[in-house]
């Protein structure tokens, strides 16, 4: 029940999470997903990635998945793409360096320069 | 909350539903879960996106991937590819009418990339059957900041600064009419929303009341806090059975919240809304006529003054808008008058939706500032003439409206513009015609409409209108004599003068426009007895040219009353006295034999 204008702007505050994937804006993680990807654990992964932006509510971060770009042999491979910065691959990754990734690359924009694979303008 | 790295939005408006939205819906599910992903991907049942020609239409977020005319059985193939491997599906992305370039993306559609969508600007992208999703898009903060912050009065001032006029036909001030009815004392008034879209070709507002209800009601609400309404009609035709539905649902939504009924948001303000199903006459859309229908009377207009800001629903004080108004009324608060007055010409403000129908490569909802020429709508939104024909004129209003000639599509669309070129804005339905479409014919056709529509209270309307149908079935039929051009204007010009309601004094439009830019056809079909776009089957003749013809006998065959004889490997003749101008023999003839003329 909305009584107050207060009201109001919290649930809104929730409420934003519904859509802000359609916005098109804000941070994005990329997980390679091609078959390699996928036999390197790129599945648990993307689960990881999608727990942790739920445990923090991080809900205007968008995660997509693309194929084989050929480095095969470093899957897991995920990119971080913040809003006018570098392009940045981290490789081998595992479930359990997602935490890692999220909090200080995607939220406060700290490479984790020990995963690092690529860094593409 | 649950978050979800995906969302596939399914259209489901009535266009999409038709083709078969629904099934795929509940296939994507299945397959969802199939697949494990029902935990990371989410189905959202959306409203109508305004391209419903290359429907179904299913959008994946957050590539914005746009996918047309998708079926049941594409659906494994989108989750296993796009939704597993991110790979998109090609051979589903909409495809560029001239370049034949596929378009991955929504925004990079031609159709929609020229659009800016105020009234739309939901459609497509929220639930809307989820009150949550239109308020985690700001959605109720206009009415919020309007009830916290603003007098009544300091609501209409907003509103005139802004420049809004009526969407639905005539184009009158929205703020002044706010003001009116504000004036007017009395203790009860009411507030009305006029759904009851009736025109030919026209759909905005039902795509508005099915993809985005919410936005029309928190509309009625500003206005009904600024005149001092504390009730509301929504008076919706019977024939949109899902706008009808969605509008409950969020009415029964928003009084769940405490967003409609008693004290909102802690305010003094209260305000209740009611459905009401209109059913079926055209005339129901003038005003008047509305309130008198809701009243349980009979619908049909009554002589204004009073005006419905003075003595309107059960004889109280009542502001009376379209949806398309309403539904640009929040984004005025929410924004400021001022950016939204930065839109358009300096007498019309703001966007406008047009329904583009006819003759046209891309079919549907368009909203495009004011100001825009004629010819980018039907030229890049639109992506031009089908088959690659000549444009001829577009019907702009509807059956009210008139008809745009070729050297005027460069006028930039707005009321008064397109009022002194004879048509009006309407409620915004384009109609476009080509080389092959005959102006008499449509004149006969639009006012065959409204005759059949006139309520019969008036006699211009009622009377005035037969005669001059039965004039244009005469000039169609072969029959037309030289004076029906002097008595059409005639009869036209004093239907204009006198009839009551706006459905009699605009119905004349369509006739006196076509004669004002086309009267070389309406001479054509008079004096020479020729339908230059071969539309009008009496004037026509069938011949076969002997030249062309091997004899075949196939147009023999599928003559349904025999009319054409000869020899086998002979050229065949046609008996003009027994031919009954249906065209199936062309269709059939590979010789290019057979000429009508």
């Amino acid at each position: 029940m909305i009584k107050s204008p207060e009201d109001l702007k919290r649930l809104r505050e929730e409420a934003k999470a519904l859509t802000s994937i359609r916005a098109g804006q804000g941070v994005e993680i990329i997980v390679g997903m091609g078959t390699c990807g996928i036999a390197a654990g790129a599945r648990e992964v993307m689960s990881a990635i999608l727990d942790e932006l739920s445990k923090r509510e991080m809900s205007d971060v968008r995660v997509s998945q693309t194929g084989c770009i050929g480095m095969c042999e470093k899957e897991v491979l995920v990119d971080v793409v913040r809003p006018g910065e570098t392009r940045i691959t981290y490789g081998r990754v595992k479930p359990q360096d997602i935490t890692r990734i999220i909090n200080s690359h995607v939220t406060n924009g700290q490479i984790v320069e020990d995963l690092v694979v690529a860094k593409l303008d | 909350m649950q978050l979800y790295r995906a969302h596939i939005l399914v259209c489901g408006g009535t266009g999409c539903v038709s083709s078969g939205s629904k099934a795929i819906q509940e296939a994507l599910t299945d397959e969802l879960v199939k697949n494990n992903l029902d935990k990371e991907v989410k189905v959202v049942e959306t409203g109508c996106h305004g391209f419903c020609e290359t429907g179904p239409i299913v959008i994946v977020y957050p590539e914005g991937t746009f996918y047309c005319r998708v079926s049941t059985e594409d659906v494994p193939e989108i989750i296993a590819e796009h939704l597993v491997k991110g790979r998109i599906v090609k051979r589903l992305l909409f495809k560029a009418p001239v370049t034949e370039e596929q378009v991955p993306s929504y925004k990079e559609i031609a159709f929609y990339r020229k659009q800016q969508r105020v009234a739309l600007r939901n459609c497509g992208h929220i639930n809307p059957d989820n009150i949550n999703e239109y308020i985690g898009r700001d959605g109720y903060e206009a009415l919020s900041k309007v009830l916290t912050g603003m007098t009544p009065q300091q609501v209409i001032d907003d509103m005139k600064k802004s420049g809004l006029r009526g969407r639905g036909g005539g184009g009158f001030s929205t703020g002044l009419k706010w003001q009116f009815a504000s004036n007017s004392p009395g203790p009860k008034k009411y507030i009305i929303c006029n759904a009851d879209e009736g025109d030919p070709g026209a759909f905005m507002d039902r795509s508005v009341l099915e993809g985005d209800p919410h936005s029309v009601l928190e509309g009625m609400m500003i206005a009904a806090y600024a005149i001092g309404a504390d009730e509301g009609y929504i008076y919706v035709r019977a024939e949109y059975p899902l706008a009808i539905k969605r509008l409950k649902t969020a009415i029964a939504q928003a009084e769940e919240l405490g967003l409609l009924g008693e004290n909102i948001m802690g305010s003094n303000f209260s305000c209740t809304l009611h459905i009401k199903e209109g059913a079926g006459a055209f005339v129901c859309g003038e005003e008047t006529a509305l309130m008198a229908s809701i009243e349980g009377s009979r619908g049909m207009p009554n002589p204004r003054p009073p005006f419905p800001a003075v003595k309107g629903l059960f004889g109280k004080p009542s502001n009376i808008n379209n949806v398309e108004t309403y539904a640009n009324v929040p984004i005025i608060y929410l924004h400021g008058a001022d950016k939204f007055a930065s839109v358009g010409t300096e007498k019309s403000k703001g966007t406008k939706v047009f329904a583009l129908t006819g003759k046209l490569r891309n079919t549907g909802l368009a909203e495009v500032p004011m100001g825009i020429s004629l010819r980018e709508i039907i030229f890049d939104i639109g992506g031009g003439i089908i088959n690659d024909k000549k444009f001829k004129a577009v019907q702009i209003g509807g059956p009210s409206g008139g008809c745009i000639p070729e050297q005027h599509l460069d006028t930039p669309v707005d009321y008064d513009s397109l009022t002194a070129l004879g048509a009006m804005m309407g409620s915004g339905g384009l109609v476009i015609m080509d080389e092959t479409s005959c102006m008499v014919d449509m004149a006969r056709y639009f006012l065959d409409f409204t005759q059949k529509e006139s309520c019969g209270k008036c006699i211009p309307c009622r009377e005035g209108t037969k005669r001059m149908l039965e004039i244009l079935q005469k000039i169609c039929g072969g029959n037309g004599v030289p004076e029906d051009i002097t008595t059409l204007e005639t009869l036209g010009a004093v239907i204009k003068n006198t009839a009551l309601c706006g459905l009699g004094t605009t119905a004349p439009n369509p006739v006196l426009a076509t004669l004002r830019y086309f009267r070389d056809e309406f001479e054509a079909h008079i004096y020479d007895k020729k339908c230059p776009a071969g539309v009008c089957t009496a004037m026509l003749e069938y011949k076969i040219v002997t030249d062309n013809c091997k004899g075949c006998g196939a147009c023999a065959r599928v003559c349904p009353v025999g009319a054409i004889t000869g020899e086998k490997k002979e050229p065949h003749e046609i008996d003009t006295s027994k031919c009954i101008k249906c065209g199936s023999c062309i269709e059939k003839c590979k010789f290019n034999a057979i000429v009508k003329g």
